[in-house]
């Protein structure tokens, strides 16, 4: 989509593998995670795209291999260029404006500089009438479109998102869909992890096909998506045909 | 023995009356008390919020001390306290046998392992809510522990309370560090315990009816406060 | 934002500690002692009715810590306090002996009495003979509410039970029940349970839950009861106000003071008499 400023992939995995209960969940997963693309992680239940993404998040530590964030090991500094929103948003039980507040004051951030962003940050979310409700009132897709909004304060360059919309009604789904297509546009790098084949469709650029804690499949979206090479991927997505037909787009 | 109602009765008239000796040893009471629990807070809650949000060696063994030191005996506190305070004891020195601060330092022994063994429950169900987002936004321990009690303030109101009623009830500690001197260290419960010993039953009684209703009204207020902020969703 | 919330509610904390501490150097500034004496004297009300007497002559304020005679002993021998008042003339002298004292004075005396339910179990009752009345108590194994806690009472009582020749270690638990509480927390317990039990007359008249308990037995010399005043040792611990300390014990013995302690009555009823200086020692 737009021409590549970084020379290399943003974000990739070498060899990477996670150990739990004496079972391999992830198992030597190399992929690439090019700057300013929307990269699709889907696969079963079970497969472990949630893992993946905490370990590309620096939220768990992987077993052997590693994640190489602009070529370097991925340290402090490396997390700092990313943020997540996870399936269920959690709010501190505090105001909308204070939750914003609070992931800025954290990251160091002067109270003119923070001011400035969260206002821009509400207002990007069309949260401003509920600037000062208690986050946790807010519908599910409210608190949703608040947790996308305060990831997105930071002005990481890398956006990952664990089935951000899973639990949403289409309009909300829709909102945050906007959110990110917003954040993609101003530059910065998705990776989102959804079991939604139309919303694949709509946001990806390129899909990484997960099975058993195993690349079984990754290129671009729309190639994967009509016609899978792998027969994991292929089982999968007749399995959900129903739900692709049903798709707008 | 006289019937409850003239226990009841006798109450009133004590609080209708409101003499000064009276005032005096509520007031004493409640300074103490709260000062205590004050205390207790400043040091228990950071403390009960680190063994809660953290993961350190001796975590378990830590959490098992603090719950194990809620039921230490007051009279038990009282002589740590007293040999402590002795003259012949290390903080001798200082004069603080038998006075206020006496009494405050050994309520505040015995209050500390209960508001930090709380807070350390109430935290840790928090933190687990709020771990990985923590850690996704990088926040920092001491943000960390700020946040946590923050946001658990209205539990922790409920905790305070559990202070409150343990420190304000509690005879044995503060009778032997503070003597139950009469206008200096003589409070609601030792003037309970000494009307009892005078064989004055419905006096004592009418007093812990005294006691009673103001540990009734702390309660009341500090669960209006946090009815309130149920009501809006902060708790 | 969280953080200030944080400082608030420190600074709140260290100024409410700050009101106490602000009283004890107020109450610093004014002059005190702490007298470690017995419950007897505190609860029949004889230190409301002296000590304001004392107070207002010499602007010391008398701290009176009132436990029992034992407790009251170990606690000067700590050093916490700086006169001791009590009544175990033989701990008492022990005391001194260890140079935890100065010198003991003989204050005042009243006496002993055995009270007991209407019913009498053991006929004791209108028995001018202590040690008598306590063998036909053990003979009859009629409850005995015994103080336990090494006061003064207690001494007294193990001192009359020795010459009786019972054992009342044996028979502990059984009809003879150590209470290990003070004088009224035992009359409260020996009421309840119609036990005989051995009190010093001020604490029983001045006692308000008596019930249908009353004296049985009195008048044995054997049931005399001296108190005693101590100023602590000053070279054996310093931290004692010794020059207070001397005006007190000075004021107790004087014409003033024992005139004071003789004119402290309940219902007509003196409880206490003086007598300073009219004995050796």
């Amino acid at each position: 989509m737009r021409a590549n400023t970084a020379p290399g992939p943003l974000l990739r995995t070498r060899e990477l593998c996670f150990d739990a209960g004496g079972r391999r969940l992830i198992d030597r997963v190399d992929a690439d995670f090019q700057p300013h693309r929307r990269t699709v992680i889907m696969g079963a239940n079970g497969a472990g795209k949630s893992l993946l993404l905490r370990l590309l998040h620096g939220l768990i530590q992987p077993t052997a291999g590693e994640v190489l964030w602009q070529g370097q090991p991925l340290d402090r500094a490396g997390r700092r260029g990313q943020a997540m929103v996870f399936q269920r948003p959690v709010m501190l039980r505090r105001s909308v404006i204070a939750n914003l507040r609070f992931a800025l004051a954290v990251r160091g951030m002067s109270r003119t500089e923070r001011a400035t962003r969260e206002a821009a940050a509400i207002e990007r979310a069309r949260l401003s009438d509920l600037a000062d409700r208690p986050a946790r009132v807010l519908s599910g897709g409210e608190q949703q479109r608040l947790a996308v909004a305060r990831a997105l304060a930071g002005a990481p360059r890398a956006l990952l998102l664990d089935e951000p919309t899973t639990s949403l009604d289409p309009a909300s789904t829709h909102a945050i869909e906007q959110q990110i297509h917003e954040a993609h546009e101003s530059g910065v790098t998705v990776v989102l992890v959804t079991h939604d084949i139309g919303q694949a469709r709509r946001l990806g650029d390129d899909l990484i096909f997960l099975h058993a804690g195993r690349v079984v499949e990754a290129g671009p979206a729309p190639e994967v998506l009509d016609a899978p090479r792998s027969e994991a991927a292929r089982a999968w997505r007749e399995g959900r045909l129903y739900l692709g037909a049903n798709d707008p787009s | 023995m006289d019937g409850f109602g003239d226990i009841f009765g006798e109450a009133l008239r004590l609080i209708l009356a409101w003499d000064s000796d009276l005032i005096e040893i509520i007031g004493l009471s409640l300074r103490v008390t709260l000062t205590a629990v004050a205390i207790s807070c400043v040091i228990g809650l950071p403390i009960g919020a680190l063994v809660g949000a953290f993961s350190f060696p001796g975590r378990i063994a830590a959490t098992v001390g603090l719950n194990a030191l809620m039921g230490l005996p007051p009279v038990v506190v009282g002589l740590i306290a007293y040999l402590l305070l002795s003259a012949s004891g290390p903080l001798g020195p200082l004069g603080l046998l038998y006075t206020p601060t006496a009494m405050v330092i050994a309520q505040t022994i015995l209050v500390t392992p209960i508001v930090a063994a709380l807070t350390r429950q109430v935290v840790e169900d928090l933190h687990r809510e709020y771990a990985e987002q923590f850690s996704s936004l990088q926040v920092g321990p001491f943000d960390r522990v700020v946040a946590l009690l923050w946001d658990a303030r209205y539990s922790l109101l409920t905790v305070m309370l559990a202070g409150f009623g343990r420190a304000v009830s509690e005879v044995g500690a503060i009778i032997i560090v503070g003597g139950n001197i009469n206008h200096v260290t003589r409070m609601m419960t030792t003037t309970i315990a000494l009307e009892t010993s005078k064989g004055n039953l419905q006096l004592a009684l009418a007093l812990g009816v005294v006691l009673l209703a103001i540990a009734v009204m702390v309660n009341a207020g500090v669960m209006a406060l946090r009815a309130s902020a149920v009501r809006a969703a902060y708790a | 934002m969280t953080g200030r919330t944080g400082l608030a509610l420190a600074a709140a904390a260290c100024l409410t500690a700050a009101g106490v501490t602000t009283t004890n150097a107020a109450a610093a500034q004014e002059q005190f002692i702490v007298v470690q004496s017995t419950t007897s004297t505190r609860n029949s009300g004889l230190y409301d009715h002296i000590l304001p007497m004392f107070t207002e002559k010499t602007g010391i304020e008398v701290r009176v810590v009132a436990v029992g005679t034992g407790q009251a002993i170990r606690n000067a021998a700590h050093g916490d306090g700086d006169v001791l008042l009590v009544h175990a003339r033989a701990a008492e002298e022990r005391f001194v002996a260890q140079g935890h004292g100065i010198a003991r004075f003989d204050v005042m005396f009243n006496d002993f009495v055995f009270v007991g339910p209407p019913a009498d179990p053991a006929g004791v009752a209108g028995m001018t003979d202590a040690v008598a009345a306590l063998a036909k108590i053990a003979a009859a194994e009629a409850l005995f509410a015994s103080r336990g806690d090494d006061s003064g009472t207690h001494q007294a009582e193990l001192g009359l039970w020795k010459q009786t020749g019972v054992d009342v270690a044996a028979a502990s638990g059984g009809w003879y029940r150590e209470t290990g509480s003070g004088m009224g927390t035992t009359l409260n317990i020996g009421i309840g349970m119609g036990a005989y039990v051995m009190t010093d007359r001020a604490t029983w008249i001045s006692f308000g839950n008596k019930r249908t308990h009353r004296i049985l037995v009195e008048g044995d010399p054997g049931l005399f009861n001296q108190y005693g005043i101590i100023l602590v040792n000053p070279a054996r611990h310093p931290n004692v106000k010794a020059a207070l300390g001397q005006r007190f014990v000075d004021w107790i013995l004087s014409r003033a003071g024992q005139a004071a302690i003789a004119s402290f009555t309940i219902d007509g009823q003196q409880l206490f008499f003086p007598n300073a200086g009219r004995r050796p020692r």
